[in-house]
């Protein structure tokens, strides 16, 4: 079935475009050609914009604008992106880097999305063509949303206060069993006085662990400082079951592999 | 439906069709323009057979649209031969054995290549890395590694 492309130059027209029923956007096509190549009749037409602000990826006083075209090669290569490197490196493999992109990124269900979940651990906001949303809000409504992203927007982590970790089974590439990015701040006395923690394939798409991140506040960094958070860690969690993982073994490995970033 | 204009270099060669909007960049090549070096294997962008060099840059023709590479140069793996003599990638994969049943070989020469052509001596995890988005179910890999390892060398002593 042959797939109607549409390219505009603005987003605005795209956006206005993408109100036929049946459109989808089109960036890298990772997840739109491939629903198509899959049979997916939902999808009977294609709108993409050539906008450059779309590809820019912009720093000031650490403060990052990343476009929603962006590569996730071109954020795994960018100097000043350092921090996201292994986060942007989690997803696919060298061709799938080269065309996914971080607009996509934010709506690739589980056990996709990798990046998605740093960038909920990074309290990103989301722009589209006219409104500004929190990345959690964005995620939880991302099946209605019709606007085309246009950019994330994150304060760069200080130092190595960013973590994320992602578990396959296949080395160096494979889908997720399950991801998990957290961004700490540390007070003088070394204890924990922030912490945001975001999980992939805990849910159909990330979501934050709450009740862990409030259990660390005020502990250290060591087995009997996290014990809290590693048992409060499942709370209100749905995993996924695919053929990677069942719901269950997701379920029973998560502490771990917490465990194992926080005290890494 | 309307068709549109797609036009590439292909191999160092011009080219110039008219395509079904939405056809992905795979169909063109083979059933257009009868380059059928690039396999169709998932089409969903797991396999890694499709592997084409976009402008530099491995893509997967599967999931890229034929409309979205007006202007580019493509590279497969049906062009690298010069004057019949192999490439030395082919020469290498020849050599150890890196193919069995043939399948995914061009996608994994493209990545490999694009792995020569900014590495040219790679260590074992790079090319382990560059072919992570390429399935193989004959070779267990390790022929595959060390084709690539090979080519690697060749080229260097070459140069040298």
């Amino acid at each position: 079935m042959a797939l109607a492309l549409q390219t505009f130059a603005t987003v605005k027209d795209a956006n206005a475009a993408l109100k036929a029923a049946g459109t989808r956007y089109l960036g890298g096509g990772t997840l739109v050609v491939r629903a198509a190549n899959e049979g997916d009749v939902s999808v009977s037409g294609l709108v993409r914009s050539t906008d450059p602000a779309l590809s820019a990826i912009e720093i000031n006083d650490g403060k990052v604008s990343i476009g929603a075209s962006v590569t996730m090669a071109a954020i795994a290569g960018h100097p000043d992106l350092g921090a996201l490197a292994r986060a942007a490196r989690a997803v696919g493999g060298p061709a799938i880097r080269n065309m996914a992109t971080v607009g996509g990124n934010l709506f690739a269900p589980a056990p996709y999305g990798d990046f998605a979940v740093a960038l909920l651990a990074l309290d990103a906001a989301v722009g589209t063509g006219d409104a500004e949303l929190p990345i959690e809000t964005f995620l939880a409504d991302r099946d209605n949303s019709r606007a085309i992203v246009t950019y994330v927007r994150f304060a760069l982590p200080k130092g190595d206060s960013f973590r994320f970790l992602k578990v396959s089974r296949i080395k160096p590439k494979g889908v997720s069993v399950l991801s998990i990015a957290v961004v700490l701040e540390h007070a003088g006395n070394g204890t924990v006085s922030s912490a945001r923690i975001a999980l992939g394939c805990m849910a159909d798409r990330p979501v934050r662990a709450r009740a862990a991140e409030n259990a660390l506040f005020g502990k250290t960094l060591d087995p009997d400082g996290i014990a809290s958070a590693l048992a409060a860690v499942g709370e209100g969690i749905a995993p996924i079951t695919d053929p990677i993982a069942s719901a269950w073994y997701r379920a029973e490995v998560l502490p771990v592999h917490l465990g194992r970033l926080l005290l890494g | 439906m309307a068709k549109v204009p797609v036009q590439f270099t292909l191999n160092g060669s011009e080219k110039a069709e008219f395509v079904e909007s939405g056809t992905t960049l795979l169909n063109t090549l083979r059933d257009k323009i009868g380059d059928t070096s690039p396999k169709g294997g998932c089409q969903q962008g797991t396999c890694g057979a499709c592997s084409v060099i976009v402008d530099g840059e491995l893509r997967l023709s599967c999931l890229t649209l034929a409309e979205t590479c007006n202007g580019v140069a493509i590279t497969t793996t049906s062009g690298l031969a010069e004057g019949g003599v192999l490439h030395p990638l082919q020469r290498a994969f020849l050599d150890t054995f890196a193919t069995q049943c043939g399948f995914c070989t061009p996608g994994m020469i493209m990545a490999a290549k694009v792995l020569l052509d900014h590495t040219p001596n790679p260590s074992r995890e790079d090319v382990v890395e560059a072919l992570s988005g390429n399935i193989c179910r004959c070779t267990g890999y390790e022929p595959i590694i060390q084709a690539v390892l090979t080519a690697a060398r060749a080229n260097s002593q070459n140069a040298a």
